[in-house]
């Protein structure tokens, strides 16, 4: 009876405003970036069409580059550091220990600050704390400002993955929980312990989590920029500066509007297009464990 | 035979006790330990940093770890003052309140409107597939037209980004919120229809109440992103009096330069109210996080 009354038009005063708003915020301005990534425009004043020339150009642009190169390995390592120390310590946290709930509480609250502000922390820790540790010590490898040097990366994906932690070890300890604990007396009787239970019994029954955090951490790595800003600013030189941050810095102080607006479309196929990839083969995998 | 009685049901309960230990298991001190000195090292030690330079005078810089040898409240009253932290404090509240609030309201409202038709209307599908196929776009991506069209709307101050919030939690939303409502029987709104009910009636008797949980799951998600955000205030909101707490940070951190005691001040400024908000509602809070985020 209801479907032939057909739709109250309640409904949809509850969506089309909202989905109105949302194309004239949202959509548009992306399909705007399509449009202008086909012209030269500065930002302001007179533009023409150029086609794909500024496409064209982007694969010969050596700092474009530079920045994906750099995106896809800090994207890489910190999606591998932060599930294998985050899997450790939800392991951990799920065992039994002494001040369960407090543990996790403390190992949860980086979650909790804005990574600018951290990265503004962690700045100060990497130029005075640790130098002077390093000097007291004696280690040469830890006097320095690693920030000012060729290895700034590495204090970028510390603070990173310290931050990142938090939420993946959430979701892995949520996933640990489900697991029934019937399986491991099973696999004790059958001698499979340590190690090979991780493997053989608990990280197949755990693998959607897996999903689920690989896939968050991917797409939030390859759009990283409040960390770097507060860090590097994406120096020394170029060496830390990621996608975003050339996109902010190039498309609003370098006058570069429709050539960023392409490197953005192009961005956008890239984590679209890795998104899909990753989704496609963690599933079958999942399906096959099962 | 009494003795042997008595040794035999002890030993029976010893048994049984060993059963009972091994079922439940030892507590497993090496991880205890392990994880409190992690936590020690890696999470409270960096906020005790904070905290000590926070509260200390440039002479006493030399030795960064040690406890300060006085306690310097004013170099607290000194970021309040120069980063005019009670305009900003209140900046980021309206925004994040008034987000709060209209999130809630306006995309529980699509969301419910689209998951009950979208079996029997294309349309209501489609918007469905819509608001999901948006969220792979970054808003990296967008920024740079968004920044054009926000100054040409005069949309560039914290009323304006407050509605742009609204707007772009709406994709995650309605899919956390679609994935909820379908779990509620439609039998309650039928019976609701036949006494005449109409759709907002039931929306605001029925449906609200019942999602409960799922918003207080939004409610901290968009409490989290626009309390810590601070890329879309950087590129939309530019006037000074305008600024968000995470903003000005940004903003005065060259002038802070190397007054490092009056910075950390003005962040342990900016992290307390997140960091009470944890110690009070802190079950709720990582409970809500990890129900939207195994939804996903």
């Amino acid at each position: 009876m209801n479907e032939k009354r057909g739709i109250s038009i309640a409904y949809y005063l509850m969506t089309v405003p909202m989905a109105i708003l949302f194309f004239i915020f949202h959509t548009f301005p992306f399909l705007q970036g399509v449009f202008y990534s086909f012209t030269d425009w500065k930002g302001y004043g007179a533009w023409n069409f150029v086609a794909l020339r500024n496409y064209l150009h982007i694969f010969k642009d050596k700092d474009v580059i530079t920045a994906y190169l750099f995106t896809f390995k800090f994207a890489f390592f910190a999606t591998l550091l932060v599930n294998v120390f985050s899997l450790l310590l939800a392991c951990g946290l799920n065992a039994k220990i002494k001040f369960k709930n407090s543990l996790k509480a403390v190992y949860f609250l980086p979650y909790m600050l804005g990574t600018l502000i951290i990265g503004f922390v962690f700045n100060f820790i990497f130029a005075n704390v640790i130098p002077f540790w390093g000097q007291s010590l004696g280690i040469k490898a830890l006097s320095i400002n690693i920030l000012g040097t060729k290895s700034a990366w590495y204090g970028i994906l510390f603070v990173t993955v310290w931050q990142s932690l938090a939420f993946n070890t959430l979701i892995y300890l949520s996933g640990l929980q489900t697991v029934d604990k019937d399986v491991y007396e099973a696999a004790d009787l059958d001698g499979a312990a340590g190690l090979k239970r991780f493997f053989a019994i608990t990280f197949p029954l755990i693998a959607p989590f897996f999903t689920i955090n690989a896939v968050l951490c991917v797409k939030g790595f390859l759009m990283a920029f409040d960390q770097i800003m507060a860090m590097t600013n994406g120096g020394p030189g170029m060496s830390t500066t990621t996608i975003s941050v050339l996109i902010y810095k190039r498309g609003f102080q370098g006058a570069q509007f429709a050539y960023q607006s392409a490197n953005a479309v192009i961005l956008f196929l890239v984590v679209v297009s890795i998104s899909l990839v990753q989704l496609k083969v963690l599933e079958k995998r999942e399906a096959n464990l099962k | 035979m009494r003795e042997w009685l008595i040794q035999s049901s002890s030993s029976k309960v010893k048994i049984a006790r060993q059963e009972k230990s091994l079922k439940e298991g030892k507590v497993s001190w090496t991880v205890t330990i392990l994880l409190v000195l992690f936590a020690i090292l890696f999470i409270v030690g960096p906020l005790y940093i904070t905290v000590v330079i926070a509260l200390k005078e440039p002479s006493d810089m030399i030795n960064v770890m040690a406890l300060p040898k006085k306690i310097i409240w004013k170099n607290f009253f000194d970021a309040w003052r120069m980063t005019d932290y009670p305009r900003k404090f209140l900046n980021t509240l309206f925004i994040t309140i008034g987000n709060l609030g209209f999130t809630l309201i306006t995309n529980s409202l699509a969301a419910y409107a689209i998951t009950r038709n979208r079996e029997r209307s294309k349309f209501f599908n489609m918007l469905y597939f819509y608001f999901l196929s948006a969220m792979f776009i970054p808003f990296n991506v967008l920024m740079l037209p968004l920044v054009k069209q926000a100054y040409a709307f005069g949309i560039d101050n914290i009323v304006g980004i407050t509605f742009l919030y609204i707007i772009f939690g709406l994709p995650m939303n309605t899919f956390l919120y679609s994935g909820y409502i379908k779990s509620i029987p439609i039998e309650l709104e039928e019976a609701s229809t036949i006494d005449g009910a109409t759709p907002f009636q039931i929306y605001t008797q029925v449906i609200f109440p019942l999602l409960k949980p799922i918003s207080g799951t939004v409610a901290i998600l968009s409490f989290m992103w626009t309390w810590n955000d601070f890329l879309m205030p950087l590129i939309i909101l530019s006037k000074p009096n305008q600024q968000t707490l995470q903003l000005s940070q940004y903003v005065f951190q060259g002038q802070f330069s190397v007054q490092y005691n009056l910075a950390f001040a003005s962040y342990l400024l900016v992290l307390l109210p997140i960091l009470v908000l944890y110690i009070l509602f802190q079950k709720w809070i990582v409970a809500g996080i990890v129900s939207g985020a195994v939804k996903q």
